[in-house]
């Protein structure tokens, strides 16, 4: 919000400010609607599937990705062999590679195993979040990011928890929007990171290859293959391009 | 109150198999002195891959609508990134687009 104001430079009280634990809190406040409902989907399914309180628990603290849990219940539920289940995780989650490669070149100040436990926490949401701030002022701070992550992670463990209780009560989350809580995040994110970047051309560019690419892709692949070779491409085809726009 | 064998195995093996991916490249990564090309290349990435997701989200088509006829994700959609472009809030872009897509679901 004050982003801005830090681009400007504008006095060392503003950026000390923005960079506080309770700044990445709130920078993730918005992300916490998107949160409350995929978790709360997710305890759902995951009760539905025959998993305990203690399992859901566990599953949203270790394994911690939204997309993963909802598939690990589903295949549980069509009794797949548990190598089926653990291949279809890892392919869902191999975009993080892409993730985290991409923030990676602001974390060089950081010890390992504070980048380890950055990593751990690492979601699409959040990283939305923080690939904003490191337009405007790029670098992580320590306390601003570790607001941010464990504030998502609590808000994910709490929605995982509250779908797997009450989720027998709650027929029809679809029916107060909450299915479109995701897509409007990411809306969000995209525009704010094309505007923050402010390389329009390109970006632009950019952006309609990776969804073109993806529509196109998922022909072909599934289970997020897509997303994650339409986004290389897309990437690669913004370096090349560079030249000429 | 109770974790099955079979539960454990598949929080152990997914915690590992999704850690890795994530942890791996910010450790490694952020240690080395990456070509400028590389770091240019990492640069596309948020956008490529916000837009990727969002396209999976909203334009692959589910159990509930086909590419455009029925697919409310995308009536949705248009005021959600007017007010993203108009505002820069992404709360306000969240709150437009479950509102919208409630009284869609109300009243079509």
């Amino acid at each position: 919000m004050n982003n801005k104001q830090m681009a400007v430079g504008e006095g060392v009280r503003v950026v000390e400010e923005s960079d506080s634990f309770l700044q990445g809190v709130k920078d993730c406040m918005p992300t916490v609607f998107g949160y409350l409902s995929i978790g709360f989907a997710a305890g759902v399914i995951e009760r539905t599937a025959g998993m305990s309180m203690l399992e859901i628990i566990l599953i949203s603290l270790f394994l911690y990705a939204g997309s993963a849990q909802f598939i690990a219940a589903s295949m549980l539920v069509a009794g797949a062999s548990m190598p089926a289940i653990l291949f279809a995780i890892f392919f869902v989650n191999l975009r993080y590679l892409l993730l985290s490669a991409s923030i990676a070149p602001y974390f060089k100040s950081f010890p390992s195993w504070k980048n380890a436990i950055i990593g751990f926490q690492l979601t699409d949401e959040t990283f939305g979040v923080a690939a904003n701030h490191l337009i405007h002022k790029q670098h992580a701070p320590e306390r601003w990011i570790f607001g941010l992550n464990i504030t998502a992670y609590v808000n994910w463990l709490i929605a995982n928890i509250a779908g797997g209780f009450f989720g027998q009560w709650m027929q029809n989350p679809e029916a107060f929007g909450l299915d479109f809580a995701l897509s409007a995040m990411f809306i969000g994110l995209l525009v704010l990171q094309i505007i923050g970047r402010g390389r329009y051309r390109r970006d632009l560019l950019v952006m309609a290859n990776a969804i073109v690419l993806t529509i196109g892709l998922s022909f072909v692949f599934s289970d997020g293959l897509e997303v994650i070779f339409a986004t290389i491409l897309a990437a690669s085809i913004g370096v090349v391009m560079e030249r000429w726009i | 109150m109770d974790i099955s064998t079979q539960m454990m195995w598949i929080i152990i093996g997914g915690t590992i198999v999704t850690a890795i991916p994530r942890v791996f490249p910010i450790v490694v990564l952020s240690k080395l002195n990456l070509p400028p090309l590389v770091l240019r290349w990492l640069e596309y990435i948020p956008v490529a891959i916000m837009a990727a997701l969002l396209a999976q989200e909203v334009l692959i088509p589910n159990d509930e609508y086909g590419y455009v006829v029925g697919n409310l994700r995308l009536v949705a959609a248009l005021p959600a990134i007017l007010v993203a472009i108009f505002t820069k809030s992404l709360l306000g872009t969240v709150v437009v687009g479950m509102v919208t897509m409630m009284l869609l679901r109300t009243f079509l």
